[in-house]
């Protein structure tokens, strides 16, 4: 007997205010702060330190029975007051969880009292405010609506100057240092929001520091609003949820939205359009990449061709992977999103417009439940995802190649490429290392050249 | 450098020991204060640690997706047989089951999975905003218990209504509705319950074994390896021992109550109080004067196997400086013993559930210049580190990488630990993690220990 599937097993997603922690930790001297239970702060700070391996404070408001029924904003007000003396912050990002927006606490309100009250104080924080209830959406959507409620904060109009802003997405350390190179490259000055590049994946430290250092200043991101254009990643991300989105209606800054870019076709597309803002050629150092990419996929093309594979993740992730992997000869046999934009299907088709004739399916709001069904049927080559995939292909027998996030059961996540020629080259070196390395394992001779 | 501060509020949650003479009045078992980042988690934290382990019976979350997510397969509680306790199950409520409730959503959830698995029993979790919307879970798993005959168990753990021991309470308590309605007949005298010892990495294997080669029956371990089955027969031992004693003291307590079962605490870290496990076990059991003969005769073996591997350890780890800072206080006694075993001092000892019985005995044992410190956090634990120049971070994975940029050991002491730390071999796993991690040569390369920056 088959009914319909109710309760989530092993969700292939996480909740709002992670996405929203995780942004905040990529402006400079912010402290992420949750208005919700002590629970909330302390899983997700759990959860990003065992990917990023940094220390990520995350404060919360601490609600318990009182808080409930009257209300946040007591615990809210102190616990902004006990961490500006605490880190000292020039920034606290707050975000909301299920349990401070089902009282209906009205955290603007709380927060322009607040700022009322202190104004006698200095050094003062500025205050962003995202709202991320656990109950809609998932993590992606918490990312982008903290980077959404930053600009929305801080971002002003003035004379337009030669300024680019880049919202990335939800991207690693090392793509986010990646597309810093770029840009500087092209004698582009930028502003690429957020920026965990440091926070998430710094150095040692001689003294204690109570905020990591790095991530985009808040006068930089004031700056966002006389920008030439905004470049935003993201094929689902839509403009009246996002940060250029809200640049363009109220500044007038041109939002120029492109897919994540993955694969040639796609690093194309964005290199064409850093060509096009700064009217210079890209660098010779790019060609080569490109070169050395093009040449990669020669060599190793007969390792990948008519290869299978289940991708999953955040929407955008699986689309520019998809799209990546069809241009190899990958088919990507199920393309599966724990998340629910209601795009994913539309924006594939951009990118591959007959997916059923190329036996593409694509599945959103789904578990990882659901994706070890399909791959019982779908028998891939490979799986593609972040390491939660880990048990279905433990189960399985299927190899799995880890991108995104979380990678928990490996080290190095934060420093894996996905973006532009260089990420590309790492990605199609690790899937053609995976074939080789099963086919050496599988093999009864066991060649010791490939 | 400068100088760290301590929160107006947190002061009293404070203590350094000094000269002896001062008054000793920490504050403790209160709630965190708002906006000091404190290390704790929540009530549903609570329950779902304790209740994790139970392998064989579904373990549902009622709530939005993120309590269930971030605590899918994230112990090292093995079991020797079921493993259901590892998947994830949430009724992942949208925006629309907060309107207009979840109670059809749980009831169908449970149905479909109880068809799906046949676990022995069900617990559910209420995460925060259960509590708001007024779902009557009682009700749900009552219906749901009827039409299934398993038993159907909620557990009342919304996040906010007080602090990570309430949720080990509500644990212990839905812990007590099974407890009692198992059959006992062929349970030996010589019998025990081993209470608050989660089997991460096999520890309760190990623990269960020594018992058992002193000629002891051990009825059930709550929760590691845990089978419903067992935990209904629990009411049949003559004894409960308990560890962890923050987590499982209650249910001891409310089974004294009821079943008149005597209760002794015990820790299993280090040799010391290892070894006082096995023979307070013994003690109980006068009349069979062969189980203390072979209690002393598994601790002589095994010290015997385990005294001279350590030598080298304590050779190198002489005069070096440990801050601990884990769940309970009661696991930082044994602790403080087994790094002292291996000659070495603790300058900080902290938890973050600890009461004011644990932090005097903490203060007791502690030297001179020893830190006490209740529900502390990163900003305060740096502080201390580097005050005390501390060498050795003990902690869990929140702790890991304050230890690690400032370039201090750090040894994983939670529940995501993957090599038994328990027992006799734990003790060696123990001092080998801290020796492997103390001394490695990476930390020449730390600024703090003299690495350019």
């Amino acid at each position: 007997m088959k009914h319909a599937k109710t309760a989530t097993q092993n969700a292939c997603k996480l909740c709002n205010p992670l996405g929203a922690c995780l942004a905040f930790r990529g402006i400079e001297k912010c402290v992420p702060f949750l208005h919700g239970s002590q629970g909330c702060a302390t899983y997700i700070r759990r959860y990003l330190i065992s990917h990023y391996k940094e220390p990520i404070d995350i404060a919360s408001s601490n609600f318990n029975e009182e808080t409930a029924v009257f209300g946040g904003s007591h615990n809210l007000k102190l616990g902004l007051k006990n961490v500006t003396q605490q880190y000292m912050p020039e920034v606290i990002g707050i975000a909301t969880t299920c349990l401070s927006e089902t009282i209906g606490d009205d955290v603007k309100g709380i927060l322009r009292e607040y700022m009322k009250e202190s104004i006698s104080r200095t050094g003062e924080p500025i205050l962003i405010h995202a709202s991320t209830p656990s109950y809609q959406g998932s993590h992606i959507d918490g990312f982008h609506a903290a980077v959404r409620a930053a600009v929305e904060t801080l971002a002003e109009k003035g004379a337009p100057h030669n300024l680019v802003n880049l919202f990335p997405n939800m991207v690693s350390p090392a793509d986010l240092r990646y597309l810093q190179e770029i840009l500087d490259d092209f004698n582009l000055p930028s502003m690429i929001l957020p920026d965990y590049s440091k926070t998430l994946d710094g150095g040692p430290w001689a003294e204690y520091h109570r905020i990591p250092p790095g991530g985009t200043p808040a006068a930089a991101i004031a700056t966002s609003g006389s920008a030439i254009g905004s470049i935003e990643f993201g094929s689902t991300l839509e403009a009246a949820k996002s940060a250029a989105g809200w640049l363009e209606s109220k500044f007038g800054v041109p939002r120029y939205h492109l897919p994540l870019p993955i694969g040639i076709r796609e690093s194309d597309r964005f290199f064409g359009l850093l060509e096009a803002i700064s009217q210079k050629p890209r660098p010779e150092k790019y060609d080569d990449e490109r070169r050395r990419l093009v040449d990669a996929y020669s060599d190793g093309h007969k390792y990948v061709f008519d290869k299978t594979a289940i991708v999953y993740g955040e929407e955008d992730l699986v689309i520019s992977m998809t799209a990546f992997l069809q241009e190899i000869g990958i088919r990507p046999v199920l393309c599966a999103s724990g998340g629910k934009s209601g795009l994913m299907r539309k924006k594939l088709e951009a990118l591959v417009p007959d997916l059923d004739g190329e036996g593409i399916k694509v599945r959103d709001g789904v578990d990882f439940a659901d994706i070890e069904d399909e791959a019982a049927l779908l028998r891939p080559d490979f799986l593609i995802g972040n390491s939660k995939g880990y048990t279905m292909s433990r189960k399985s027998g299927i190899p799995l190649i880890r991108i995104g996030f979380p990678i928990h059961d490996r080290f190095g996540g934060q420093r894996h490429h996905h973006l532009g020629y260089r990420g590309t080259l790492e990605l199609f070196d690790r899937i053609v290392n995976t074939v080789i390395e099963t086919r050496q394992d599988d093999s009864e001779i066991g060649y010791t050249y490939m | 450098m400068e100088q760290i501060g301590i929160l107006e509020g947190r002061e009293k949650q404070i203590f350094e020991k000094k000269d002896g003479g001062q008054a000793f009045d920490i504050s403790c078992e209160t709630t965190s204060l708002s906006g000091s980042v404190s290390q704790r988690a929540c009530v549903f934290c609570g329950s779902r640690v304790v209740l994790y382990p139970v392998a064989d019976a579904l373990h549902l979350v009622h709530g939005p997706i993120g309590c269930a997510a971030y605590t899918w397969d994230i112990r090292g509680a093995v079991s020797s047989g079921p493993e259901l306790h590892r998947l994830s199950f949430s009724t992942d409520l949208r925006e629309m089951d907060v309107i207009y409730g979840g109670e059809k959503k749980l009831y169908a959830s449970l149905i479909e999975l109880i068809e799906k698995f046949s676990p022995k029993a069900a617990f559910i979790y209420s995460t925060c905003i259960i509590g708001l919307i007024g779902d009557d879970i009682d009700a749900v798993c009552r219906k749901v218990a009827k039409e299934t005959g398993i038993p159907v168990l909620p557990v009342h753990s919304e996040g906010f209504k007080g602090t990570k021991k309430d949720g080990y309470k509500a644990a212990c308590t839905a812990l007590m509705k099974l407890v009692g309605t198992g059959p006992i007949e062929d349970i030996s005298p010589y019998s025990i319950n081993i209470l608050g010892e989660f089997n991460l990495a096999g520890e309760a294997w190990i623990i269960r074994k020594y018992y058992e080669e002193m000629g002891i029956e051990v009825v059930s371990t709550m929760t590691g390896d845990g089978r419903v089955g067992a935990v209904r027969r629990a009411h049949g031992a003559t004894l409960n021992v308990v560890q962890c004693s923050g987590s499982m003291t209650s249910l001891a307590k409310d089974m004294e109550v009821k079943y008149g079962i005597p209760y002794i605490r015990v820790s299993y870290f280090g040799i010391e109080d290892m070894s006082a496990a096995l023979y307070d076990v013994a003690k109980h059991f006068p009349d069979r004067p062969e189980i203390m003969e072979k209690a002393k005769e598994i601790v002589s073996r095994e010290v015997r196997e385990l005294y001279p591997q350590l030598q080298k350890f304590k050779a190198a780890l002489t005069g070096k400086k440990a801050a601990i800072y884990v769940g309970g206080a009661f696991k930082t006694f044994s602790l403080i013993k087994a790094l002292r075993s291996v000659g070495m001092s603790v300058v900080l000892a902290g938890s973050q559930t600890g009461n004011k019985e644990d932090y005097l005995a903490l203060k007791e044992m502690c030297d001179e210049g020893t830190v006490i410190v209740d529900d502390s956090n990163p900003v305060e634990l740096s502080k201390f580190i580097l005050e005390k120049e501390a060498d050795l971070l003990i902690g869990g994975v929140k702790e890991r990488p304050i230890a690690f940029k400032l370039g201090v050991g750090f040894c994983d002491h939670n529940h995501e630990r993957k090599i038994p730390l328990a027992g006799f071999e734990g003790m060696y796993n123990f001092i080998l993690e801290v020796y492997q991690s103390v001394m490695s040569p990476v930390w020449q390369f730390a600024p703090r220990k003299g690495g350019s920056l």
